[in-house]
């Protein structure tokens, strides 16, 4: 144990995710080493963050303005849909280049475990978005997990009445995981072979 | 298959164990509660990467110690394998291979393939249905490795729908439909505020999940009928023969259905591994028990509910058979189990823990003449006396947890 605000710190940041008591202290120390100013740099981010970053209004990806950048870019296919389950989702798949429609991001999967259901995701706002009839096809990106997968049935489900194509990632991603451990040449491969949801 | 070394750092008993190993028979010799189970078990478990004594993990890890690590060296057709597994409870364990990472330790499961007959195989016979199953999903992970993450998937399932149908029984029973107020007209129309909504996406990956599991395990009780009535001849000449039958809660099409017992064999259908048909009728299974389930919020069909029946003659082997037969009936199942994964390549090796001062003389004599020509035997044994002569071999001494060889 330190003197009370370097403990408090490393305690702060032993809480994020990915890092140990280890990882902490030696980035406590690092900060502690830093030049004041970029120390400052930093704190800034992380209030910044906070107070700037939000949910687009359209999609729920997280955005600058009401909307995100990918929501604004005019030049996207409006005719197709990317469901994912987080933000970071997106930015996995934006790195393959492989897809130039618009995304939704539903901020989780169905888990009744956790207490999850479709009521808890922005599947709502999906439907509201599906609703005029512009969009005609519906690519589920969910996790390749068991939640994933059956939110992915479950979306298939839903929007069955409505006609339009619902295809999934191809397999080949690594069953189990999450989308974003997926390296970039697999998910392209995966975006490309996708297959039709059949219900 | 043998193992040449096997060192422990942390495991049950042992701060530190190291002994190298032979082809042949090995006997561990020691009394009671000295550490003799604690070697042969840390095989056990990187063959399956489960105990056969405990549920969890923790007990394996040395009280005061934060993880477990066993090694062993496999050779298996002069090739020369390090399997190194790492045990953290409550973590995922970590697995080496030649001491580059595996992935996933789960993957490191099959490397070495054991055959373990313990005192608590008597449960196979004598116990709850969950022993039985619980051999036969065993196997079939040891044959197909891939069917670890089968067995994971369909418990992960059960788990999920669980959750829901007790949150909906809940509802229930509080009065409440568990539906929110709508105004999205296509979302309310499909019912997705109702906890139910999603049941049914869980009911398909249940059947689906399960179907796999049921028509592997229908086509591995195939396959097994025969070596486990030979085993069992060997061992019990004079009894009644050994026979196995599947029982599934699936409502059965099968000729003897009407037995009164309210299940059918699944074993007969026309072709009863059929998956799809499987996925099909585990489908219309749950259809028709969904408002018993939704009443009790517990999964009612499905391979978790199943049992393989044991049956000697025309009677059950559960309640009706001798101590004995039941014993030749635990050691059967275990020496068929040894037969299959002869038959698939690479002969297992063999795990005899304390189960001769268990057997009479004529039985303790059959089994000793099946397994001494196998590759690799290891013995545990309270007595030297209680290691039959016809399985000499080289001997190591088990006294407070420290092991040395004596022949
Ligand atoms: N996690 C553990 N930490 C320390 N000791 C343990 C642990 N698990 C079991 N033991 C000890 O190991 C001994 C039992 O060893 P075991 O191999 O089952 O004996 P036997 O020689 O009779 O087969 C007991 O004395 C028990 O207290
Ligand atoms: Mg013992
Ligand atoms: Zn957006």
């Amino acid at each position: 144990m330190y003197e009370g605000v370097l403990q408090n710190l490393i305690d702060e940041l032993g809480m994020l995710p990915g890092v140990g008591p280890k990882s902490a202290q030696r980035i406590a120390f690092h900060l502690l080493a830093a030049e004041p100013a970029d120390v400052k740099r930093l704190a800034h981010a992380l209030l910044e963050v906070k107070d700037k970053v939000r949910f687009c209004r359209v999609c729920g990806n997280v955005a600058a303005e009401e909307e995100c950048r990918i929501c604004r870019d005019t030049r996207r296919d409006t005719h197709v849909i990317c469901v994912v389950e987080e933000s970071k989702d997106v930015v996995a798949i934006e790195k393959t280049r492989e897809f130039r429609g618009r995304y939704h991001v539903l901020g989780g999967a169905i888990s009744p475990i956790d207490g999850v259901g479709p009521d808890d995701l922005r599947i709502r706002e999906l439907m509201t978005r599906l609703a005029d009839g512009r969009v005609t096809e519906l690519i589920i990106a969910t996790d390749p997990n068991l939640e994933g997968e059956a939110t992915a049935t479950y979306l298939a489900r839903l929007v069955k009445p409505m006609g339009l194509k619902v295809t999934r990632l191809a397999s080949g991603l690594p069953v189990g995981g999450d989308l974003e451990y997926a390296d970039e040449v697999t998910l392209g491969r995966a975006f490309e072979g996708r297959r039709l949801l059949d219900v | 298959m043998y193992v040449a070394h096997l060192s422990l750092t942390d495991f049950r008993s042992y701060d530190t164990a190291d002994l190298g190993l032979e082809p042949g028979v090995t006997a561990f010799v020691g009394p009671n509660g000295q550490g003799k189970t604690n070697l042969v078990e840390a095989l056990g478990y990187v063959a399956t990467q489960s105990s056969h004594r405990v549920a969890t993990d923790a007990p394996l890890v040395r009280h005061g110690a934060a993880r477990a690590i066993v090694r062993c060296v496999v050779v298996r057709d002069d090739r020369r394998a390090l399997v190194e597994l790492e045990i953290n409870p409550g973590k995922a364990n970590r697995a080496r291979l030649n001491r580059s990472p595996i992935s996933r330790a789960r993957d490191a499961v099959g490397l070495l393939r054991t055959v373990l007959f313990a005192p608590e195989d008597l449960a196979m016979v004598k116990g709850d249905p969950s022993e039985r199953r619980r051999y036969l999903d065993d196997l079939l992970v040891a044959r197909t490795p891939r069917f670890a993450g089968v067995r994971a998937d369909y418990d992960r399932v059960l788990k999920q729908r669980g959750a829901l149908l007790r949150t909906a029984a809940q509802a229930r029973r509080g009065g409440r439909s568990g539906r929110r107020a709508e105004n999205d007209a296509g979302f309310a129309a499909a019912g997705a505020g109702d906890p139910l909504s999603t049941l049914e996406v869980w009911d398909a990956h249940l059947a689906r999940y399960g179907a796999e599991l049921l028509a592997a395990r229908l086509e591995l009780v195939e396959a097994l009928r025969p070596l486990v009535a030979a085993s069992y001849a060997a061992l019990a000449p004079d009894s009644a023969p050994a026979g196995l039958v599947y029982r599934g809660t699936l409502p059965g099409d099968a000729p003897d259905a009407g037995d009164g017992e309210g299940a059918a064999d699944t074993g007969h259908g026309a072709d009863p591994a059929d998956r799809s048909v499987l996925e099909k009728r585990l489908r219309e299974a749950l259809a028709e028990v969904r408002s018993a389930e939704l009443e009790r919020g517990v999964t009612l069909v499905g391979p978790h509910r199943d049992d393989l029946f044991l049956g000697l003659g025309d009677l059950p082997a559960r309640g009706y058979a001798s101590h004995g037969e039941s014993w030749s009936f635990a050691l059967a199942l275990r020496l068929a189990a040894y037969d299959l994964l002869r038959a698939d390549g690479g002969d297992p090796v063999l795990i005899l823990d304390d189960v001769f001062a268990e057997l009479d003389s004529r039985r303790r004599r059959r089994l000793a003449e099946i397994v001494a020509p196998a590759e690799q035997v290891l013995i545990t044994a309270a007595v030297p006396a209680d290691v039959p002569p016809e399985l000499a071999g080289a001997r190591f001494d088990v006294t407070e947890g420290s092991v040395g060889r004596v022949r």
